[in-house]
């Protein structure tokens, strides 16, 4: 199925960097779920499976050139619409939100998809539409409104981590085509106003609560704060060298909330320390460079685009979870890749690692 | 124009990336500086708050809904249970603290350090139960001395509490924590190891309404382990109750008569299919499933040859016998085989090719006649019909009873029975079917099998002529405030479509089993209502010792049909007694009493009705294990007897 050729053409570079993150991951989720009582296989098992996985489906995606990619992109569009709101009407409810779509025989969570479909379109219409100088405002509004429907769909469900990602990417990958300074003098003077409006009569109670609880943590100590609290308590206890290896009281004595998952950096940090972070932040920051380094050796826009869009989901998904963690940001449900237990979150993250491999691998085809 | 605009495009691209590059690597640097801050900085001090955390979440079980009877009679539901426990990593001296409890309760100092043992691997922060079960004076001890024992600890959790014993424990079944199995299957997401889950009966097939929605609490507590406050709380979500289409004391009664023998009783409303009594015997003691089971009851439930865990009711599969002859009569009328006049000479035998075939009555019955071949139970009358029809004449019968197949109770592992037809046995032996086998079959035995269930929804389905409802149990869900959520419906899953004719002469036959003079099913007769049914003796071997008794586990199975009233039906009731040896005898005074119970319980207050109204003084409220209910039996033995 790949091109001998191409073989010979792979991203070592990216490769190890995913493969580095992705077993350090795997030694923080034995350490985070020794707790845990385990029932059937273990959670780090099953992750390195998920690992394994990630990669059969990251090479699969890179077996086919991604231009083909362009013009499937606004079907991909059309059917993940399609599916979220199928979503919102027959999806399966779990923990107070709808985000699964049950299929019989497994169970796929559209939003999550949207994130890569996102990348894929904007790639798409910007590749076809040159806006040297910078976009003007009147360029902006179709973009703007490819995104607006997936977005507030995923809000609808109410999954405000996957919408406020997917409109990150989205907005990242416009900033890259550029934007004139009026474009973004009246973007300011509308999204102030919005986000007043957004603020008072959109957001639910709980997500009010827990940027309140960013904004100040001491406001609802006892109450939703709590999580940032622990989470802090655990990586500043972690102190310079950390506390050993499954020795960190806050996450074996599970102080901590979903500490394989969402919280999984914060076991890290408390175990591995400063040193430990320093190691895992070179490792992704090595990883985020590289993408876009990707982006800038290739030679064809929609590839470039695609590539700059795979970055910054990585980039996006690293900076919220990591900044969550150490109390910079609100509490949202955002995994860090390759690093916290979770399939989905490992697929998403492998099929843009293929896009990447794709994309690096072919730039010499040209 | 639009070529300058492409490459301009370009190369501001490029310039954009590196740009790109450099917001990147700020954001990190961000991210590594506020690490430094927490971890370097501010390191001592989140060490002594991570030393000093004891912040605690302890999970609050919903309160689990209750089971009702038809009539709101509670038949299952909760009452609070106290256990004592320790937290080991508030505790400073172990053997101490034991000593003090032991002395302060009087419990056994042994049996705590065992159980604290025994708990040693865990968290030490995650409390040991040491004592389960302790009484409210205990509990106040405790509270009194609260300072004296740091780490000590109450906790108080629902438990299951069965009003009326062991009543109808099959159909109620019981909860225990959730096994690992249950934990992977799909639907059981969001339990938790250690929470408590239906196990069978109703518990397990309604537990999703039963469960309720658990709550927690976040709890603050000192180094003693007192609480100091509740941080965050979650209340749970009481579970919603579930009322049932059993009448608690027609089950009573059905329990009552089986006294220690082994089988099972449905019976069930045949214009509806709610199930009224629902009876496996011997029963168990479902509260013992619940709490720590002795291991010498335990022991006693796996040995006892009766096999009292078994739900006989709904997974008990018996050849029918003589029960069966119902279907096999229908079909042959349909077929135009017999009518009413046709007449089979019987010898008490019957030959078919080299083999032969006997009546159960040895002297044979002479000429027999449908009416006479149902009161007497002929064998050699079916066997005639059986060579005529073939066999799968007679399974297209049953099947249109929905025979073979489950029937949809709402209890889990109910079982489809058997139903043989030539094509079954060449898939499933290889082999083509024998005629003698039909032979067998149009008498009930050979490879016929059915529940309990299906035998009840037969004859209701023969009482009514036709209209095969779903056997059901549940007839609404309550909420915790008693309001209806959601109501049964009575649902029609087939119907077994015979001439209104054929239906006529079969229950004319029916009729003449209880109420004719040599009909085998007079000990199942009511005085005052017209009971209509048909006796079955199912062979379990076939060779049997009688010159020294068989043994039980050989003796032939018991079992009676039965509807009333004739001219309008109400009711039907099936009956297996298991190695009970003569349906006439074992099995046909139960549905009496069945019956009984049934009529008894309609009759609106009995004022007039004189001598036996005290007894039957409405015991639904309490538990029923009360002698009041015993003056009624005897007359119905009498009833019987004197047939």
């Amino acid at each position: 199925m790949i091109d001998r050729r191409l073989l010979t053409n792979i991203d070592w570079v990216l490769a190890g960097l995913v493969v580095a993150v992705c077993l350090l991951g795997i030694l923080n989720i034995y350490s985070a779920t020794t707790p845990y009582k385990i029932i059937g296989t273990a959670y780090y098992i099953k992750q390195f499976y998920w690992m394994l996985v990630g990669m059969v489906v990251s090479l699969m995606v890179c077996s086919l050139d991604y231009h083909i990619l362009e013009d499937l992109s606004y079907w991909f569009y059309g059917f993940l619409l399609f599916l979220l709101i199928a979503v919102l009407v027959v999806g399966k409810r779990s923990m107070g939100a709808t985000r699964w779509l049950n299929l019989g025989i497994m169970n796929i969570q559209p939003s999550e998809l949207m994130k890569i479909v996102i990348i894929v379109t904007f790639a798409r219409f910007f590749n076809s539409f040159q806006a040297a100088g910078g976009l003007t405002v009147k360029e902006v509004l179709i973009p703007f409104s490819l995104l607006a429907f997936p977005a507030a769909l995923i809000m609808k469900q109410p999954d405000l981590g996957t919408a406020t990602l997917v409109i990150l990417i989205a907005l990242s990958m416009i900033l890259y085509v550029g934007l004139r300074w009026s474009t973004i003098m009246t973007f300011v003077s509308v999204t102030i106003p919005m986000a007043w409006v957004g603020w008072s009569f959109l957001l639910r109670p709980y997500q009010k609560n827990r940027v309140l609880d960013f904004l100040d943590p001491e406001r609802s100590r006892l109450g939703s704060g709590y999580h940032i609290i622990q989470s802090k308590i655990a990586v500043g206890s972690g102190g310079f060298t950390g506390k050993g290896f499954v020795k960190g009281t806050q996450s074996q004595l599970r102080f901590l909330p979903e500490q394989h998952t969402d919280f999984a950096f914060s076991v890290f940090a408390e175990e591995w320390g400063f040193l430990g972070c320093l190691l895992l932040i070179i490792i992704y920051l090595s990883l985020v460079l590289w993408g876009l380094n990707i982006a800038r050796r290739c030679n064809d826009r929609f590839g470039s685009l695609l590539a700059v869009g795979v970055t910054a989901m990585l980039f996006w998904h690293i900076v919220i979870n990591m900044g969550m963690v150490i109390g910079l940001f609100p509490v949202v449900g955002v995994p860090l890749p390759f690093f916290s237990y979770g399939g989905t979150s490992m697929i998403t993250s492998m099929v843009g690692i293929g896009l990447l491999q794709n994309i690096s691998m072919r730039r010499f085809m040209f | 124009m639009k070529e300058r605009r492409v490459v301009r495009e370009l190369l501001e691209s490029k310039q954009r990336i590196m740009s790109l590059s450099f917001v990147v690597g700020i954001v990190f640097l961000v991210l590594l500086v506020r690490l430094w801050h927490l971890q370097i900085l501010s390191a001592d001090d989140y060490h002594a708050m991570s030393e000093n955390n004891r912040l605690r979440f302890v999970p609050v079980a919903a309160s689990r809904g209750a089971i009702l009877d038809r009539a709101g009679t509670v038949l299952v539901s909760n009452r609070p249970s106290f256990s004592l426990a320790v937290i080991p990593q508030e505790v400073k001296d172990k053997e101490a603290l034991l000593t003090q409890l032991s002395t302060l309760l009087g419990l056994d100092r042994t049996e705590m350090a065992e159980r604290w043992e025994k708990n040693k691997g865990r968290a030490k922060y995650y409390p040991i139960v040491l004592a389960s079960n302790i009484t409210r004076d205990h509990v106040e001890i405790v509270e009194e001395n609260r300072l004296r024992l740091p780490g000590v600890e109450i906790e108080m959790k629902p438990v299951r509490e069965y009003s009326s014993k062991q009543l109808a424990a099959h159909l109620l079944g019981y909860i225990g924590e959730i096994s690992e199995k249950e934990l992977d299957v799909t639907g059981f997401e969001e339990y938790n190891p250690g929470d408590y889950i239906g196990k069978n009966g109703i518990e397990r097939a309604l537990e999703k309404e039963l469960h309720g929605g658990d709550g927690g609490r976040q709890l603050e507590v000192d180094a003693r382990g007192r609480v100091l406050r509740t941080i965050s709380e979650s209340s749970p979500t009481v579970g919603n109750s579930v009322v049932l289409t059993i009448d608690a004391a027609i089950q009573k009664q059905a329990e009552r008569a089986f006294g220690d023998q082994a089988g099972a009783a449905v019976a069930m409303d045949v214009s509806t299919g709610e199930i009224l009594a629902f009876v496996s015997n011997p029963g168990f003691d479902p509260a013992l499933f619940s709490g720590k089971m002795p291991a010498d009851v335990w022991k006693t439930y796996l040995d006892d040859k009766r096999h009292p865990l078994e739900n006989k009711a709904l997974s008990g599969q018996y050849p029918p016998g003589s029960t069966f002859k119902i279907v096999t009569a229908l079909a042959a009328l349909q077929d135009n085989r017999i009518n009413e006049s046709t007449s089979f000479n019987c010898s008490g035998s019957y030959d078919l090719g080299t083999s032969t075939f006997k009546c159960w009555n040895k002297r044979g019955h002479g000429a027999t006649n449908l009416r006479k071949s149902l009161r007497e139970s002929c064998d050699v009358f079916y066997y005639n019909l059986g060579e005529k029809l073939g066999v799968d004449k007679i399974a297209a019968a049953a099947q249109a009873f929905k025979l073979g197949t489950p029937l949809g109770v709402e209890l889990l592992n109910e079982r489809s029975g058997l139903i043989p037809t030539s094509e079954w046995k060449l898939k499933r032996f290889g082999k083509r079917w024998f005629h003698g086998e039909t032979l067998s079959v149009a008498i009930g035995q050979g490879a016929v099998l059915l529940t309990p269930i299906q035998l009840a929804s037969m004859i209701a389905t023969v009482a009514n002529e036709g209209t095969i409802y779903r056997p059901h149990v549940v007839k609404r869900i309550v909420d915790a405030d008693g309001k209806t959520l959601r109501e049964s419906k009575n649902e029609i899953i087939g119907t077994a479509v015979f001439p209104k004719e054929s239906y006529r002469l079969v229950k004319q036959g029916l009729l003449a089993v209880v109420n004719e003079p040599g009909g085998t099913g007079a000990m199942a007769r009511l005085p005052d209502i017209k009971v209509a049914g048909k006796t079955g003796t199912s062979q379990v071997v076939k060779l049997r010792d009688s010159k020294y008794g068989t043994p039980y586990q050989y003796r032939d199975h018991a079992l009676f049909v039965a509807f009333a009233p004739f001219e309008k039906p109400e009711i039907a009731v099936a009956v297996v007694i298991e190695h009970g040896e003569h349906g006439g005898a074992a099995a046909a005074p139960i549905a009496g009493r069945i019956l009984r119970a049934y009529f008894d319980g309609k009759k609106p207050v009995r004022k007039d009705a004189a001598g036996s109204a005290g007894s039957d003084e409405s015991n639904d409220d309490n538990d029923g294990t009360s002698g009041a209910n015993s003056v009624k039996e005897p007359r119905n033995n009498g009833d019987a007897a004197h047939d």
